[in-house]
């Protein structure tokens, strides 16, 4: 397996547990998975755990970080996220987020962004950019599961999941993501009203990838999301779609590591 | 033993079902007639007021977006019927409060209803189905904790009568609450939940003295919950004193061959289809029970009473068919595998039954049933002396 030190624990952070996993040293990366949660997989970490110490770090209610109630939309999320990379005391990290994970990170970026390096948006939702009537991103809960496959992947057989070998706690983190993703997404669905206002506070060199075939999200909606944040630069991944980590994981791996050297 | 009428308002005058990928939520509404939906209306408000002729009380309850129910608006039908009936109790089950923007609302429409019937209002409140969701856009990882915040606030609203309060609660904010008119029944009206399974959500329901009411469930797992509810059951006082309430499928009628038919025509409201996204949204349910599901060992309550025959249906208390003595017979077994119970709600319409038969099915039960059961004792504490 890996040849990088590999560290999974909670770590308490004024009083919510966060589910974080350290691997490898060197400069810090600050990785935010999507809601599939699956990012830690990917072989791309091990690489980066080569030269950096990368921080997967889930948001309250994702993996095993656990949910307050009073906990509601995502800039309650990226507050608890900045409390935890103050708490590990990461030193300028890069910022890495994952579609949902995407959005948190680019309100923890609006926040504080001179306490990070870099930033990077993969598929990520959170700004509405058309108007009312305006489907900017694909409504995921109320259409048929087989669409929403279609919108999700390039290849749609990639949806399908085998559970067969799961205990109940590890499903019990499958149904719980699905859970929150709704508690924090639902309305304004995928989007804070705000955020689009606030992306220009953004000064720090930022890559949004995009996956080609992302029905979710769709790349033109990648471009504008880009084109809030000055200076951010926009790469597409081709044969991928709303998780191009998952779906084209070499390409993946390169656009990642090339901006993050 | 209390008897309800109930329809669910249904418009089945649709396209073949196995066309339709679903009857709920996204079902064009270019199927929908309102030259046939005029009549729909007023032909089921004419059989309330039928129930109210034969001594019946009346039930109603509201969805949205579906063709299994064009009662989208329950306080309306409430309305109607609080002006053009004089004796039985009207009750909606329920004000969908965990849907609704503004609790205060329902608390103003309930009181309006109340004084217009001149006390004959019972206000149920309910969480909302699954499928709910979608046409309220309601968080669905809260609706619980919705639920009870409204409630808590619509039974201070009613009861304030020194002038107004202020309310910042987690999902509503109002300030000088000053409820014109207050209800005509002192305190309130009498308070209705449902469940399904939540059994702390029913002993909850209990301690407050509110009715509980379930639906459409094997006997068995009435009583698992009838048992839960009178375990905390404590008589507050309030108008109705709480009780417990089940809702099976009835069809009274001449004939064994006539009763079966009228049975079959009311089946028509289990096989109500609708997609699968819409029946389990995330977070309505527990983790554990998506975990089940994860597994395929969680399908839903009405995918499992679709499967069965009418004979299991009829078995497990869930419909109730015949003619008027062997009618008689079943809410009695019913009653005695339940643990007794107090309202009897009875869909007696669903589907393409027509006003006829409904008609006559109602006027059997009400002259030659009702009498057979009306004075089944009412619910009482499992033990009785701890809830004195």
């Amino acid at each position: 397996m890996s040849v990088a030190e590999r560290t999974a624990s909670i770590v308490n952070v004024h009083g919510i547990d966060i589910d974080v996993e350290i691997r490898g040293s060197g400069s810090p990366i600050l990785l935010i998975p999507s809601e599939e949660g699956l990012e830690a997989q990917l072989p791309v970490i091990d690489e980066l755990a080569k030269t950096h110490k990368v921080v997967i770090a889930f948001p309250p209610g994702f993996g095993r970080s656990a949910r307050p109630d009073w906990m509601t939309n995502p800039d309650d999320l990226a507050y608890a996220m900045l409390d935890l990379a103050d708490q590990l005391g990461l030193e300028s990290p890069a910022l890495v987020g994952f579609s949902f994970g995407g959005w948190v990170a680019a309100e923890m970026a609006v926040k504080n962004a001179s306490s990070f390096s870099k930033l990077v948006l993969v598929d990520a939702v959170g700004v509405k950019i058309g108007g009312p009537f305006d489907v900017d991103i694909q409504d995921l809960w109320v259409q048929h599961p087989a669409k929403v496959a279609a919108f999700k992947w390039a290849d749609p057989e990639k949806a399908k999941r085998d559970y067969s070998g799961c205990t109940d706690e590890e499903l019990s983190i499958v149904a719980r993501n699905v859970e929150s993703f709704a508690r924090f997404g639902w309305e304004p669905y995928m989007h804070n009203p705000k955020l689009k206002h606030r992306l220009h506070r953004v000064c720090i060199p930022t890559h949004v990838i995009w996956g080609e075939k992302d029905g979710v999200v769709t790349h033109k909606y990648g471009r504008a999301y880009a084109g809030l944040i000055p200076g951010a630069t926009f790469e597409m991944i081709a044969n991928a779609g709303h998780y191009p980590q998952l779906e084209q994981p070499e390409a993946f791996a390169k656009a990642l590591t090339t901006f993050l050297g | 033993m209390q008897a309800w009428h109930f329809t669910e308002m249904p418009y089945p005058d649709l396209p073949p079902l196995d066309t339709l990928s679903t009857m709920r939520v996204s079902i064009p509404s270019k199927l929908y007639d309102p030259k046939i939906g005029a009549e729909l209306y007023n032909r089921y408000l004419d059989e309330h007021m039928l129930a109210d002729e034969l001594g019946l009380n009346m039930l109603l309850n509201e969805h949205h977006q579906t063709a299994t129910c064009i009662n989208t608006c329950a306080p309306l039908s409430a309305a109607i019927l609080a002006r053009q009936t004089s004796k039985g109790r009207i009750c909606i089950l329920g004000n969908p409060v965990a849907n609704r923007a503004d609790p205060i609302r329902i608390a103003e429409e309930m009181a309006m209803i109340d004084c217009i019937s001149r006390g004959r209002l019972d206000v149920g409140f309910v969480r909302g189905v699954p499928y709910e969701i979608f046409a309220a856009n309601t968080n669905p990882t809260q609706t619980v904790e919705r639920l009870w915040e409204g409630i808590d606030l619509v039974s201070k609203a009613w009861t304030t009568t020194d002038g107004p309060f202020n309310f910042e609660g987690k999902f509503t904010h109002k300030r000088a609450i000053n409820l014109w008119p207050r209800p005509y029944q002192t305190p309130h009206p009498a308070i209705w939940i449902t469940g399904s399974s939540d059994l702390e959500n029913i002993k909850r329901a209990a301690s407050r003295g509110f009715v509980f009411a379930t639906f459409l469930q094997p006997h068995e797992k009435v009583k698992w919950m009838f048992d839960g509810y009178r375990s905390a059951y404590r008589d507050t006082g309030l108008p109705g004193g709480g009780g417990t309430a089940y809702m099976p499928l009835v069809y009274t009628a001449d004939s064994d061959e006539e009763a079966e038919k009228g049975a079959r025509a009311l089946t028509w409201y289990l096989d109500a289809k609708s997609e699968p996204q819409y029946r389990n949204p995330p977070g309505y349910v527990p983790v554990e029970y998506n975990v089940q599901a994860l597994k395929g060992t969680f399908t839903g309550r009405t995918d499992a009473m679709r499967k069965q025959s009418i004979e299991y249906l009829r078995d497990q208390g869930v419909i109730i068919y015949g003619k008027p003595d062997d009618v008689a017979k079943q809410i009695k077994r019913l009653y005695d595998l339940v643990g007794g119970f107090d309202h009897l709600l009875m869909m007696g319409q669903a589907g393409h039954l027509n006003h006829e038969m409904t008609k006559r099915s109602m006027t059997l039960f009400a002259k030659e049933v009702y009498p057979q059961v009306k004075d089944l004792a009412r619910t009482r504490p499992l033990q009785a002396q701890a809830a004195e």
